[in-house]
């Protein structure tokens, strides 16, 4: 595109925090992503340990307000999503995709470093609305008439930053999303084929095809709610023709997809950790690719199974469809046991990670195929079972499996390997506190406790369970500060991680740690989706 | 990698020119911007569906369509079919461009972008003009459903065409101080991708607004 002579890139010395507000690196920008999103992950984590302590019993005792207690809510499930969950793991996957195909850079290194810089004001501006008369208070979904401009509503313009942040974040997603595209298609090294690519390669190329359909979709339906809100838009109030299952048709035609790129960069990371912790080849590498793409393309025929009980849906089609995509993720599940199975494991910390992932998904999949079917999700729509459901998706895998990338890539990031005990105190207080929080809520779905209420009967017999989910809320908070001291003492002390620290099998492990500016002096020859393994074997090792 | 040849990348960073390495496409085929460019027009494909979406379920839901006191407000034999002529032939002119500059034609480059340009500008004032037109009539933002969307989907379209004529502006200055050849132009290539696709956006929604 430059038209005339640039002179090389030199490496100035610039000041260290100059450098990081500057860079257009990829690592370093992962490395922003990684951080920006865990202190959205603690923000919106205080909020759920406020949810959890004003539900610990019966009776408004902390959040005496309970339009506080809906701001809180709703903020909790809009962060951990916008800001956490899809940014971390495109931040792993800005950290990860140049290095494995062998590429000095994203496409766009400039454009990246917009996209992530759009984040954190766009969290700025989500939680401006706590200062300006209340946040958004509508739930994450922000249906219609209830985020309207009606006296449900927050007053203030909590609800339009809310909206504003979310089409920034969006934007930004979309961006990265053809930066990866890019990326992938055009700069992978000689002899990385599409079908040599590390499976995380893979998940962030359907990951991006999804974000790059779906998400423009949700900006769409955010930006008529801001017209009906603010320019006296039509499109979603009956009272004056408008349709209120519209908003929810298009929301979910984006923020059903956005479960798979929330978790498929997870699978993806568990991918690249089983089979080095396994010391084998992932088990049926191509069934693995055709299933994520498969996982992609149903992702975008079963939104209205959010819709059931609107009675506006055709529900036998979104409901054949939904259970469907049980199929590939299925697959994957062979995967991802085969793998194991007569593998040497050793049981480090992203493996038990990667573990926590694959058993907590699993409850997550089958506990989603229980609410897929029409009749059991009209019993159980909008109650604690759909929390659990989603939690144990979002949570239990997403979550794990973002811990499982941080553990095992952290010694490629900073040169230090975390420390492997406190790491595997974190796992089992993380896994034990998950458990007590969300598995309850099941039972309290079950006992038709609706979910994004402050306050219940002291007499329906939902006591017990709660108190017991709040406990294991806060026990899952504690997990959080080995994980914390973790880091602040292996960045000084870890041991060093030098290039290659697993034996791993891909290419960002054919350089140092942390890798140069553009990553590569020489690349190793790529005849397979080892090529790591190749270098150290050669060809008798297959 | 040992840890001279590290030391060795930090001393000469020349070696690792992001210029040698990410401006150039080392694969042939199509280049990284234009690539760029398709990737994200496919991403605008889907918002302006997200919009029609929401068109065609406001239409299906109102009856008579459209309502009785705006019926033949939206006639196509009128200025608006001056400006779809306008934004269609701006579509040319931005194509001649593409054409004069990837033959090294820098004048006739010139001449012809700087007619998108003027187009692309007449349209917008044209869209202005219909706009006060409509209002005067009582047709606005909160007008039903009817109302809503015609704003919406052609408000974004305008801010689309908006969009537009920026980056034509640019690559106007570009073009102007030089920075344009017959090697290099991609990002002429990629501003007329766009430029084609918001008269396509256009075409279709002067066709499903007027004579639908």
């Amino acid at each position: 595109m430059a038209t005339h002579a640039l002179t090389p890139a030199a490496t100035y010395s610039r000041g260290g925090l100059y450098e990081w507000l500057t860079t257009t690196d990829h690592k370093k920008i992962g490395i922003l992503y990684l951080v920006n999103s865990f202190v959205f992950f603690f923000i919106a984590g205080l909020m759920a340990l406020a949810v959890r302590a004003e539900l610990s019993a019966p009776g408004l005792q902390y959040l005496t307000d309970e339009h506080l207690y809906n701001q809180l809510f709703t903020m909790h499930a809009s962060i951990m999503i916008f800001l956490f969950i899809i940014p971390i793991l495109a931040g792993l996957g800005n950290y990860a995709v140049p290095l494995q195909i062998g590429a000095p850079d994203m496409a766009f290194p400039r454009i990246n470093a917009l996209s992530f810089w759009m984040l954190p004001l766009a969290g700025v501006l989500l939680m401006a609305g706590f200062v300006t008369g209340g946040a958004a208070a509508a739930g994450w979904t922000s249906y219609p008439p209830l985020a309207s401009d009606r006296p449900l509503a927050s007053t203030g313009s909590g609800q339009d930053l809310w909206i504003v942040g979310v089409v920034l974040i969006g934007t930004s997603s979309i961006l990265g999303a053809v930066n990866f595209l890019v990326t992938i298609f055009k700069m992978r090294a000689p002899g990385m084929t599409l079908f040599r690519m590390p499976i995380m390669v893979w998940t962030m190329l359907v990951t991006s095809v999804l974000v790059l359909l779906a998400t423009p979709v949700i900006t769409g339906a955010l930006v008529m709610l801001f017209i009906d809100r603010n320019l006296g838009g039509n499109f979603f109030d009956p009272a004056t023709g408008g349709n209120a299952v519209l908003y929810q048709n298009v929301f979910w035609f984006y923020s059903h997809p956005a479960v798979y790129v929330m978790v498929l960069p997870a699978m993806g990371v568990i991918s690249e950790v089983l089979p080095v912790f396994s010391r084998k080849p992932l088990f049926g590498y191509k069934a693995f690719v055709f299933a994520t793409a498969a996982i992609g393309a149903l992702g975008f025929s079963v939104w209205a199974h959010h819709m059931f009980t609107t009675g506006a849906v055709f529900l036998p089609f979104f409901a054949l469809l939904t259970f469907m995509i049980a199929v590939p993720t299925g697959v994957k599940m062979f995967n991802w046991i085969f793998t194991m199975v007569r593998g040497q494991l050793t049981f480090s910390t992203p493996l038990l990670f990667a573990l926590g992932f694959l058993s907590m998904f699993l409850i997550g999949g089958i506990n989603g195929a229980f609410s897929a079917a029409v009749p059991v999700d009209f019993a159980l729509h909008d109650t604690y079972w759909v929390v659990a459901h989603l939690h144990y998706v979002l949570f239990g895998g997403s979550v794990f499996g973002v811990f499982a990338g941080v553990y095992y890539w952290f010694g490629k990031m900073t040169g230090r390997m975390l420390d492997e005990t406190l790491g595997k105190i974190q796992f089992v207080l993380m896994f034990i506190g998950f458990n007590l929080t969300f598995f309850p809520m099941h039972m309290l779905g079950l006992a038709g406790m609706p979910r994004r209420i402050a306050d219940y009967a002291a007499n329906v017999g939902w006591n017990d369970w709660n108190l017991a989910a709040t406990i294991g809320g806060f026990l899952i908070a504690a997990s959080m500060l080995p994980f914390l001291w973790n880091v602040f003492v292996s960045l000084r002390n870890g041991r060093i991680a030098g290039d290659d620290p697993w034996e791993a099998n891909t290419l960002e492990w054919a350089t140092s740690s942390p890798p140069p500016p553009y990553n590569f002096d020489h690349l190793p020859e790529i005849r397979s989706e080892r090529p790591l393994f190749d270098l150290r074997h050669g060809r008798n090792g297959h | 990698m040992t840890a001279e040849s590290h030391a060795l990348t930090q001393v000469e960073p020349v070696e690792h020119s992001p210029v040698a390495t990410l401006a150039h496409d080392a694969r042939g085929g199509i280049s990284n911007p234009i690539l760029g460019m398709l990737l994200f027009l496919a991403s605008e494909v889907m918002f302006f569906a997200g919009l029609f979406a929401a068109y065609f379920n406001s239409r299906a839901n109102t009856t008579p369509w459209p309502p009785a006191e705006f019926e033949g407000l939206l006639d196509p034999l009128s200025l608006i079919l001056v400006a779809t002529i306008i934004l269609v032939a701006s579509s040319f002119t931005c194509q001649f461009a593409v054409w004069a500059i990837r033959r090294d034609d820098r004048t006739g480059f010139l001449r012809n972008m700087g007619a998108t340009l003027i187009l692309g500008i007449a349209f917008l004032l044209l869209q202005a003009y219909d706009y006060s037109v409509l209002f005067d009539e009582g047709m606005t933002m909160s007008a039903g459903p009817f109302g809503t969307t015609y704003f919406t989907l052609t408000g974004f379209h305008g801010a689309h065409v908006f969009g537009g004529v920026i980056m034509l502006g640019v690559v106007m200055y570009r073009g102007m101080v030089g920075q344009f050849s017959g090697r290099h132009h991609d990002m002429v290539e990629a501003t007329s991708l766009y430029w084609h696709f918001v008269d396509i956006v256009w075409i279709v929604l002067f066709s499903v607004l007027y004579l639908l």
